[in-house]
């Protein structure tokens, strides 16, 4: 235990659990979002996040950067990175289409227990991870240095740097889109009718396969993004470091209430601060520990986290 | 294609059928023939006569010791998975749990140098593998499955990381000269050895068919029926006056029992347990074998068990143009898995009343979401 580290670095820990926390909370809402209209963890929500990941980096490769290449001026920077967010985007919308139409379709066809989704979708995780892995030899791949570590400016002695002010914005303005999208839009009222009432709103005349599939496409974007941003903060992705974050993404879900779209956000920044604080105090290597910790004793007490599970509720 | 199919599926209903209506004293008979099969198994004078069976590398007796591990494994995953229908995925974590406790209570490397026999700490390790699928449960068990699910999986990465960061697990440096099993031939040389294998095997053998027995009975009795129930229906369960907190409570227990003797007698064989030996992943292959032979079906969780854990090990040391097939084995099992749950849900030796559960919801109203 040791807290005088704790509060010499607080607010540096605050700030570098924030942005983790952002990225935490952008793949929570692609869980929270399938958990909100079809009742099911989409396990393989963590590849959907490794493809945007990896197509960041190899859109960048095909860009003529590698690992140690300088960018300087800063519109070529954000063309760059604006090109990879696209691509990231798309990528993992491409790889949460393929699941939701190979993996899950098929089941719901079939009226499968809900047991047989969850094994399906772990089938695909392992299927997707394991072919990245054997596509990257199982090596890590380098990310360029495109965004400086260097402080922007100073706030009480902690010092805010350029990465997290653009991850933490980022993530910020991806959530205020699909927050406008879910309860603005025409679609966004189709996803809250299914998630409230899957036969009424097909009597309605939502069409639920492609709502779905929506759904499925909304969250991968924001995983697409969220691998984007993972590449700039961590700089190398291994084929298997989805896992650890799907399931710590799924942890934030549940944290703020799963079904809810603003929870997720609650959710996340709470468990990258968490994270942070923990390995500051019992040493780095139990940050994981922390996390689930956190998970298993906020079930014991309050089992529908802490905003409460909603989509299709009055307020999602 | 179709004629095949249906020829296939003809045989294997008359095959099932002339199992079931066959005498008693038969079916003893092949059951025996099979048992004593297994147990001859592992002497090469046995099984050099068997052809591409056996593994190309490495000591065969090894191999069907890692194989028995995971058959006892998966009987286990089976009792909380295939009949009481809770997702574990975090099975593998029990394992360790009941690993690490010999480890710590035998080996002369731990901290607090206990340094007690092998046999009288397994007792010790399955209750406290029971005792902490207890303390897990209780809090989840209430919760929708889906939560049990995440929940046993951070329990298992939270025993890896313990076992990798505390001081008191040792991490990769790991407990040594953990004690073998008690036992001497005639001449004075310990039955459990370093260099043959097979007597772990046949011992691991020997209590899987004790599990089993105990199972199967179990099975069969009230609780049995209470955790097809709870599986079937939980709310009407519930109902008709089944606790169903407990019975799941005990299912889960019972799981993490059997998945404690298996780490004992892991650590046992192996002599030394390290923080590397509990890859997750390994609680998924379980999994795996237990929906690919069929949950809720003891034969088969073994054979699934068996012919996935065998598989691992064939596909070692071979190569197809240039690439060895090793490497593919998760890829393969991904595919596998989704494949049998679009096509077969029910598993390759399924349990007759599962298969009727399955086949009777695809006529039910889908309802809810």
């Amino acid at each position: 235990m040791d807290f005088t580290g704790l509060f010499s670095h607080f607010g540096e820990l605050t700030t570098t659990g924030l942005a983790q926390g952002a990225i935490y909370a952008l793949v929570a809402l692609g869980y929270t979002l399938v958990y909100g209209v079809l009742r099911l963890i989409n396990f393989a929500h963590s590849e959907v996040f490794i493809s945007g990941a990896f197509a960041a980096i190899w859109t960048w490769s095909m860009l003529g950067l590698n690992q140690d290449s300088k960018v300087s001026g800063f519109g070529s920077i954000l063309l760059y990175l604006l090109i990879a967010m696209v691509v990231a985007a798309l990528a993992s919308a491409l790889a949460a289409t393929v699941i939701e139409r190979v993996a899950y379709r098929p089941l719901r066809r079939r009226n499968a227990p809900p047991l047989a989704f969850l094994i399906t979708a772990i089938g695909a995780s392992i299927t997707i991870s394991e072919a990245f892995g054997i596509f990257t030899r199982r090596l890590p791949q380098g990310v360029p240095n495109l965004v400086s570590n260097e402080p922007l400016f100073h706030i009480a002695g902690t010092p805010i740097r350029v990465m997290e002010v653009l991850i933490i914005g980022a993530a910020l303005l991806m959530m205020v889109g699909l927050d406008t999208f879910i309860n603005r839009t025409r679609f966004g009222r189709g996803i809250r009718a299914v998630a409230q009432d899957p036969d009424t709103a097909a009597l309605m005349g939502v069409n639920r396969d492609r709502t779905i599939l929506l759904v499925f496409i909304a969250g991968g974007t924001m995983a697409g993004v969220a691998g984007l941003l993972y590449d700039i903060r961590i700089g190398a992705v291994t084929y298997s470091v989805g896992f650890l974050l799907g399931l710590k993404a799924f942890t934030a879900a549940v944290l703020g209430g799963i079904g809810n779209l603003r929870g997720a956000l609650l959710g996340g920044l709470l468990l990258g601060l968490v994270e942070n604080y923990a390995s500051e105090l019992f040493g780095s290597q139990w940050k994981d520990f922390a996390a689930f910790a956190v998970l298993v004793v906020l079930l014991m007490f309050r089992p529908t986290g802490l905003l409460g599970e909603s989509l299709g509720r009055a307020r999602a | 294609m179709s004629g095949i199919t249906q020829g296939i599926r003809t045989f294997r209903q008359a095959a099932g059928e002339r199992w079931r209506t066959a005498p008693r004293a038969v079916r003893w008979s092949v059951l025996a023939a099979v048992i004593i099969f297994f147990y001859a198994l592992p002497n090469k004078e046995f099984y050099q006569y068997l052809g591409p069976i056996p593994t190309t590398e490495s000591n065969f007796g090894q191999v069907l010791f890692t194989i028995s591990i995971y058959v006892l494994l998966a009987v286990g995953l089976n009792v909380v998975v295939g009949f009481a229908g809770l997702l574990d995925l975090g099975y593998f974590g029990f394992f360790a749990v009941g690993a690490y406790t010999v480890a710590v209570l035998t080996s002369p490397s731990s901290d607090i140098k206990t340094l007690w026999p092998w046999l009288a700490v397994v007792p010790i390790a399955i209750a406290l593998t029971a005792i902490s699928g207890v303390a897990l449960g209780t809090p989840t068990l209430r919760l929708r499955g889906d939560y049990l699910a995440i929940v046993t999986l951070g329990f298992a990465e939270m025993i890896r990381i313990a076992a990798t960061s505390s001081s008191f697990l040792k991490g990769q440096r790991g407990f040594n000269q953990i004690p073998h099993p008690p036992g001497e031939y005639a001449d004075g040389r310990p039955i459990f050895g370093v260099l043959d294998a097979r007597p772990y095997y046949w011992l691991v053998l020997t209590l899987i068919l004790l599990v089993v027995f105990g199972v199967r009975n179990l099975t069969r009795s009230r609780v049995g029926r209470a955790w097809v129930s709870i599986r079937e229906d939980e709310d009407a369960a519930q109902l008709m006056g089944v606790p169903t907190f407990t019975f799941k409570l005990w299912a889960f227990a019972i799981g993490a029992a059997i998945g404690g003797l298996a780490g004992a007698l892991f650590a046992g064989k192996q002599n030394f347990v390290n923080s590397q030996s509990f890859e997750l992943l390994n609680s998924i292959i379980i999994l795996a074998a237990v929906i690919l032979g069929g949950s809720g079906n003891i034969v088969g969780a073994i054979v699934g068990g068996g012919l996935v854990a065998y598989l691992i090990e064939r596909f070692r040391g071979i190569e197809v143009l240039g690439v060895e097939l090793y490497e593919f084995r998760f890829l393969a099992f991904g595919v596998i898995l989704i494949i049998m749950m679009i096509f077969r849900p029910q598993g390759l030796i399924p349990n007759r009343r599962r298969a009727a559960e399955l086949k009777d919801r695809r006529k039910e109203v889908t309802v809810g979401g």
